[in-house]
C-alpha cells in the first residue's frame, strides 16, 4: 500500500477535520497498478503554516482553501510553483471567480472543489488527482531511464565503431614501420584482416541505419500485397555465396501462394538475418532448413540450423543490442550484434513474435509466426 | 647460456588487436602466450605463471579485465598486471591507478590507453618488470 501525504490547508477546522474524516480510510487502486493508494493527512490552518509544513518534508497532494487569514491561497501556490514540487495542488474554495481560477490554473493547480462538497465530490476528485500524480511521476521515471539506454547504447556502439578502426591503424602502423619484413607479401595476413574488419564496419553501419529508421518510425513502410516464397528465394540467393564457401546446403520448402501484406524490405531484413545467421554459425558442410508454411491464423517461418548450437544461458541474452556470443566458437564470426535485435523489432511490428530453440552442437531453430 | 626471456600473458577479445600486441611484445623481446576471453585466460593462469600479464578491459562483460586482474593477482601477488582499454575516449570515464585507495580495488598495476606508441609500452613493461 503507498501512502500519498495530503495536506490540508484551511483555516475553518471543521473543513480540515471533515476531509480527515472522509480520506482517513478511503482507498483506491488502478488497474494498471500493483499496489492501492490510500492517505495520510497534514492540517494547517494558514498559508504561512502550510508553506512551513512544505519545506520541512514532503507532500504529495495539496488541498489549498483560497481565502486564508494571512497570505491568499493564490500566494502559497504561486510559491509551490517556484518551488517546483513533486505534488499536484488541487484549490477548494467557495467563491472561486474567474480571475483567480485562470490564474492558478497558470500556477499549475491540478483542479478545483467548489465548497461545500459532498465526500463523494471530494473522493472523485482525490482520485482523479491521484492518477495524475502517478502518471507524471511515472512518465519522468521513464524519460530518465530511456536517457540511461541511449547513453550505454552509445558507449557500446561507439566502441564497437571504434574497435575495427583500431585494429586497422595497429596494421597499418606496423606496415609502414615495416616491423615484420620489406615485401608486401609479408603483410598479406594483416591486409586481409584489415579489409574483414572494414567489412564488418560496413555492415554495423548499415544495421545502425536499419536500426535509427525503425526506432525513429520514419521508416518509409510500404505494405502491399506480397509473395513471401518469392522473398525467401532472393533472400537464399543472397546468401548463396557465402554459403557456397562454408559448404552449407540450404533446402527450401514453402507451400505455393504464400501472399502476405508486408514491405518487402522488412521481410527481406528479416529472411536476410535468419539466414545469414544459419549459414554463419553452422558447421562446415552443415545444412539450413528453411520452411515457410500457412496454418489458418498465421504464416509460420523456420530456419533450422545444424550448427554449433546456443547455451540456456545465452539464449535470454540472444535479442539485446549488441550481445554477441562469445565463445571459442564463435570467435572467428563477424557480426555487428545488431541483427536479432533489429529482426525481432520488425516482427513486433507486424504482431508477430520469435522463438528460439537451440541445442549447443546440434543446431538451432528460428520460428518466426506473422499472424495473419 | 642466455638469460630466459620474460613471459607475457595478453587476454583480449579482438584477435587483431590480440595479434598486434603480441607482435609487437614479441618485438621487445619476450615471449607471450595469448588468451581471447576472460575464462580462457584463467584457465592459462591456472597453469602458467607469467612474469607479466596485459588485459583487456572489455571482453565478455564490460569489466571483465578487473574481474580477471583481480584473480591473477589473488593467485599471484607479484604478478605486474596491465589493463589496457579504449574506454576512456569512449565513456569519458577515466581511471588511474595512483593512490592506494584505487590499488585496493582495481588490482592492476598499470592502466593504459589502446593506441599508446610502441616505445612507451616498451618502457612502461620494463619499469614493472624492473628491467
Amino acid at each position: 500500500m503507498e501512502k500519498l501525504k495530503v495536506l490540508i490547508v484551511d483555516d475553518e477546522p471543521g473543513i480540515r477535520s471533515g476531509i480527515e474524516r472522509i480520506l482517513r480510510n478511503y482507498t483506491i487502486g488502478f488497474p494498471f497498478l500493483d499496489e492501492d493508494f490510500s492517505y495520510e493527512m497534514i492540517e494547517a490552518a494558514t498559508g504561512e503554516e502550510a508553506l512551513d509544513i512544505i519545506n520541512k518534508g514532503h507532500v504529495d497532494i495539496i488541498l489549498l482553501d483560497n481565502k486564508l487569514p494571512g497570505i491568499q491561497g493564490i500566494e502559497v501556490l504561486e510559491e509551490v510553483n517556484k518551488m517546483k514540487l513533486d505534488a499536484a495542488v488541487m484549490m477548494i474554495t467557495s467563491y472561486a471567480s474567474l480571475d483567480i481560477a485562470v490564474k492558478a490554473t497558470n500556477f499549475g493547480a491540478f483542479n478545483f472543489v467548489p465548497k461545500p462538497f459532498t465526500p463523494q465530490e471530494l473522493k472523485a476528485a482525490i482520485e482523479s488527482i491521484s492518477k495524475h500524480l502517478f502518471l507524471k511521476r511515472m512518465t519522468k521515471r521513464m524519460n530518465k531511464e530511456g536517457k540511461q539506454i541511449r547513453f550505454q547504447f552509445l558507449s557500446v556502439l561507439s566502441h564497437e565503431l571504434k574497435s575495427p578502426l583500431n585494429a586497422i591503424e595497429g596494421y597499418l602502423k606496423i606496415m609502414q614501420d615495416k616491423q615484420v619484413g620489406d615485401s608486401i607479401d609479408d603483410y598479406m595476413a594483416m591486409i586481409d584482416r584489415s579489409l574483414i574488419r572494414i567489412k564488418g564496419m560496413r555492415g554495423l553501419i548499415m544495421d545502425l541505419l536499419d536500426l535509427t529508421k525503425l526506432e525513429s518510425g520514419k521508416k518509409n513502410r510500404e505494405l502491399k500485397k506480397i509473395d513471401l516464397a518469392e522473398i525467401a528465394r532472393l533472400a537464399i540467393h543472397t546468401i548463396e555465396p557465402l554459403a557456397i564457401q562454408r559448404n552449407v546446403k540450404v533446402h527450401f520448402d514453402s507451400d505455393e501462394d504464400m501472399i502476405f501484406t508486408a514491405d518487402t524490405e522488412e521481410i527481406e531484413i528479416i529472411f536476410n538475418n535468419l539466414l545469414s545467421n544459419a549459414v554463419k554459425y553452422n558447421k562446415e558442410n552443415g545444412e539450413i532448413h528453411f520452411n515457410i508454411k500457412k496454418k489458418s491464423t498465421a504464416i509460420v517461418i523456420k530456419v533450422e540450423d545444424t550448427g554449433i548450437g546456443i547455451s540456456e544461458e545465452n539464449l535470454s541474452r540472444l535479442f539485446q543490442e549488441f550481445t554477441r556470443i562469445k565463445t571459442d566458437k564463435t570467435r572467428d564470426i563477424s557480426g555487428s550484434g545488431l541483427g536479432l535485435s533489429i529482426m525481432k523489432k520488425l516482427v513486433v511490428l507486424y504482431g508477430g513474435t520469435v522463438d528460439v530453440q537451440s541445442t549447443p552442437d546440434i543446431g538451432t531453430t528460428f520460428t518466426v509466426t506473422l499472424p495473419l | 647460456m642466455s638469460e630466459l626471456k620474460k613471459l607475457v600473458l595478453i587476454v583480449d577479445d579482438d584477435q587483431d588487436y590480440l595479434e598486434q600486441m603480441k607482435l609487437q611484445v614479441e618485438l621487445f623481446g619476450f615471449d607471450t602466450i595469448t588468451a581471447s576471453s576472460r575464462s580462457e585466460g584463467e584457465k592459462m593462469l591456472s597453469t602458467t605463471r607469467p612474469d607479466l600479464a596485459i588485459f583487456d578491459l572489455m571482453m565478455e562483460t564490460q569489466d571483465s579485465g578487473f574481474v580477471l586482474a583481480y584473480k591473477a593477482k589473488k593467485m599471484y601477488p607479484d604478478m605486474p598486471v596491465i589493463i589496457a582499454t579504449a574506454a576512456t575516449a569512449e565513456t569519458g570515464i577515466t581511471f588511474k591507478v595512483e593512490t592506494e585507495e584505487d590499488k585496493n580495488w582495481i588490482k592492476a598495476d598499470l592502466y593504459l590507453e589502446k593506441g599508446i606508441r610502441g616505445d612507451q609500452l616498451h618502457r612502461e613493461i620494463n619499469k614493472l618488470l624492473k628491467i
